[in-house]
């Protein structure tokens, strides 16, 4: 067992549903067959259960945490949760589905591998599997898999999994990330094809969830060719033993960087070599994404925090003028032609002003609303923006990471929109 | 073409390291809430990595009910010593006797919510910005929405509406006059992650965590300890069994497990096995259903 587990590796994944499409029962019903439920937590939801007059022992108030949620029956954020079995440690990023908690899919979504969306059989593709897809999509994650619940409703009819598949085809085609759909025929309540491969359903060749969770490969998503280094902190120790330590450390963004490579800093410009990589005390012949180390180089020259490092052959877009999608999050301000911002991208922040709204998307339709640019909270959309100093970046589709930013205003610090770079 | 992928753990720590490089650069003045407990352990030596061969950029705090179990004090001392690091000590006692606080009193009395009073005082006294703790959203319902940046207002509170979104791994640490973060770098880990990795780094862990023969009395259906705080009342039957400690906080509410498990290898065999959570041996959970997140709105780590 002790080999195994230091074997495993690890998913991310999100989930999206509503209250009614049995998303918590299918989390209860994964970490109940994985034995992921502890006695005294099924106590108490079973003690909790019994005060609000439930007849059941009601799964979904072992996700639903807070008291405001409980005693309104709603989820209003993020939750994330953990389960394992012996392949794989899982991080399930739960999120309502909801059409007003659209900022809270693209939250949930952006640190996934995988997205699981949520079908009732009865109802087939219906808006708001559209909605999640595009969110799962926009916010670049590669795999999906689409969970056909509620089947011992609908007799386990085969025609049934088929139709939710033509009407998922006729609109993925214009999904533009996601490389692998799979899609599972499942009943989360009576835990058809949830571990076991249902006797209900013989016509269904696939494997069943858990499975395809623990296998998936995931191993080819990460960008290992761009080499990106964000610069996050300078380390200088200041003491006798460490005179002339100077070793930046961060966390690799792309890419592999070894040691002897040549590197070019950025803004500067200057050159160096890779003289150590770091982990801790340890030395490391080379550093991929998302490790941690510090890097020295052979050459004193002046890096600091916001700074990074890549190969010369290979340099990032450099632009002051930059393009986006993006997720507006707040509720009390709005996005507007003009306005001043602050961004953060990798770890660096800058100043960045509006210089064009593009479009709205309306999530539902897909459709792009050039009339309206108003930004409301959850709104989705594109824009352009001027920043005070050049930005480092990659096109999201091509690194999450040196892709990604948010939006901060200035006065009340909050986080006011989430964007991909284009 | 080489294969680079990471195991959960090497992903983990990679994210820790990240957190607590973000909470160096991002804040002027944070703290490390150390309490001698596994995870603070876990946490400190985590800090040592992200920034050796400098010493960790921060002093720890500890926050002292008074009521500890000496092996853990003596474990910190050591600790401190061994890291270099100031130590930055806050007692309830002090709190107390402020009249900003007040013992409990009754069959069951804790300073386990007293803390929370004392950590703010601390806070405001050292002029921290931040604190680094050492919670896991495994650890208990209330936790599982937290962020690994958790905004508190000017008196300390979370409010759990009104938390920032955490996109990505860029972290906004922006902040008005008076507020200031906690801040959890093992938000990700699990009791099992923590073990696991103890056992993969051989990190030394108070001997707390390993079976021992101790007395000890059923109270609330938890074992707990005799100490100078805990002494039994009448009917109690003092029993002497051979226990280890799943989490260590508050000598008074610490629950105690039968167990024959010495060592970290014996350890994450049982803790695999395990069908109660770690903080169902705590008696600050048990006392209502939203007890953490009550004590989260006041204050606590």
């Amino acid at each position: 067992m002790d080999k195994d587990y230091i074997e495993m590796d690890m998913l991310r994944f999100t989930t999206a549903g509503s209250v009614d499409d049995g998303k918590s029962t299918l989390i209860g019903r994964l970490f109940h067959d994985t034995k992921s439920i502890f006695e005294d937590q099924l106590e108490a939801i079973e003690q909790s259960s019994k005060k609000r007059g439930d007849e059941n022992i009601n799964l979904a108030l072992l996700t639903d945490g807070l008291r405001a949620e409980r005693e309104q029956g709603i989820t209003i954020d993020v939750a994330y949760r953990y389960f394992a079995t012996p392949k794989r440690k899982f991080i399930i990023a739960d999120t309502p589905g909801h059409i007003q908690y659209t900022r809270n899919m693209v939250t949930g979504a952006s640190t996934a591998n995988l997205a699981l969306i949520l079908v009732d059989a009865r109802n087939g593709v219906v808006e708001q599997t559209r909605r999640h897809s595009f969110i799962a999509d926009l916010l670049g994650i590669k795999h999906i898999a689409v969970c056909i619940n509620k089947m011992d409703l609908v007799g386990y009819e085969e025609e049934v999994y088929e139709k939710v598949l033509r009407q998922f085809s006729d609109f993925a085609s214009r999904l533009e990330n996601i490389s692998e759909v799979t899609f599972i025929p499942l009943s989360a309540l009576k835990g058809d094809n949830i571990v076991e491969r249902s006797e209900n359903m013989p016509w269904y060749k696939g494997a069943p969830l858990l499975y395809h969770l623990e296998n998936v490969y995931i191993g080819s998503d990460a960008n290992h060719v761009d080499s990106r280094f964000p610069v996050q902190w300078v380390i200088r120790p200041h003491s006798d033993k460490h005179h002339d330590f100077r070793g930046f450390a961060g966390r690799v963004a792309g890419g592999v960087f070894k040691r002897g490579d040549e590197i070019t800093a950025l803004p500067s410009g200057f050159t160096s070599r890779i003289s150590k990589i770091m982990l801790g005390e340890e030395e490391m012949e080379e550093a991929f994404f998302p490790q941690s180390v510090t890097i020295q180089l052979e050459d004193k020259i002046d890096i600091s925090r916001g700074d990074m490092l890549v190969k010369p052959n290979n340099q990032p877009k450099s632009s002051q003028d930059l393009d986006a999608r993006i997720c507006w999050f707040s509720n009390s301000k709005k996005l507007t032609h003009g306005g001043k911002y602050l961004i953060k991208h990798t770890t660096k922040t800058a100043q960045a002003m509006i210089s064009e709204i593009t479009y709205k998307v309306d999530v539902n339709s897909l459709r792009k609303n050039e009339q309206d640019k108003e930004f409301n909270m959850n709104d989705i959309g594109r824009i352009k923006f001027r920043t005070s100093e050049p930005i480092f970046y990659d096109t999201y589709r091509r690194n999450r990471n040196t892709g990604s930013f948010i939006l901060i205003d200035p006065f009340t610090h909050q986080t006011l929109a989430a964007g991909m770079l284009r | 073409m080489r294969n680079y992928n990471l195991n959960h753990l090497q992903q983990l720590e990679a994210e820790a390291i990240f957190v607590l490089r973000e909470t160096a650069a991002q804040f002027e003045r944070p703290g490390l809430l150390f309490s001698g407990g596994k995870d603070s352990i876990i946490m400190a030596y985590l800090a040592s990595k992200a920034f050796a061969p400098a010493k960790i950029p921060f002093p720890f705090v500890h926050v002292d009910t008074g009521h500890n179990f000496p092996e853990t004090i003596e474990f910190r001392d050591k600790f401190v010593k061994e890291y270099g690091v100031d130590l930055v000590v806050g007692l309830v006692q002090d709190s107390i006797d402020r009249g900003t606080a007040a013992e409990e009193t009754g069959l069951n009395a804790s300073r386990n919510a007293l803390q929370s009073v004392t950590l703010l005082e601390t806070i405001d006294r050292e002029n921290f910005d931040a604190c680094l703790g050492g919670g896991r959203r495994d650890e208990e319902k209330a936790r599982a929405k937290e962020r690994f940046f958790s905004h508190r207002d000017s008196f300390g509170q979370w409010n759990p509406k009104n938390q920032r979104p955490e996109i990505w791994n860029l972290f906004n640490g922006g902040k008005g006059q008076g507020e200031n973060f906690r801040i959890f770098p093992l938000s990700n880990w699990t009791e099992m992650d923590v073990w696991q990795y103890a056992k993969t780094e051989g990190i030394e862990l108070p001997s707390l965590y390993f079976a021992h023969e101790r007395n000890v009395i059923e109270r609330n259906g938890m074992l707990l300890a005799i100490t100078d705080f805990v002494s039994p009342h009448e009917k109690e039957e003092v029993r002497k069994e051979k226990v280890r400690f799943r989490t260590i906080g508050d000598a008074t509410c610490t629950g105690a497990v039968i167990s024959d498990a010495a060592n970290l290898e014996e350890v994450v065999a049982e803790v695999s096995a395990s069908r109660v959570t770690e903080r169902g041996s705590r008696a600050d959970d048990k006392r209502s259903e939203a007890a953490m997140e009550d004590r989260k709105k006041q204050g606590y780590f």
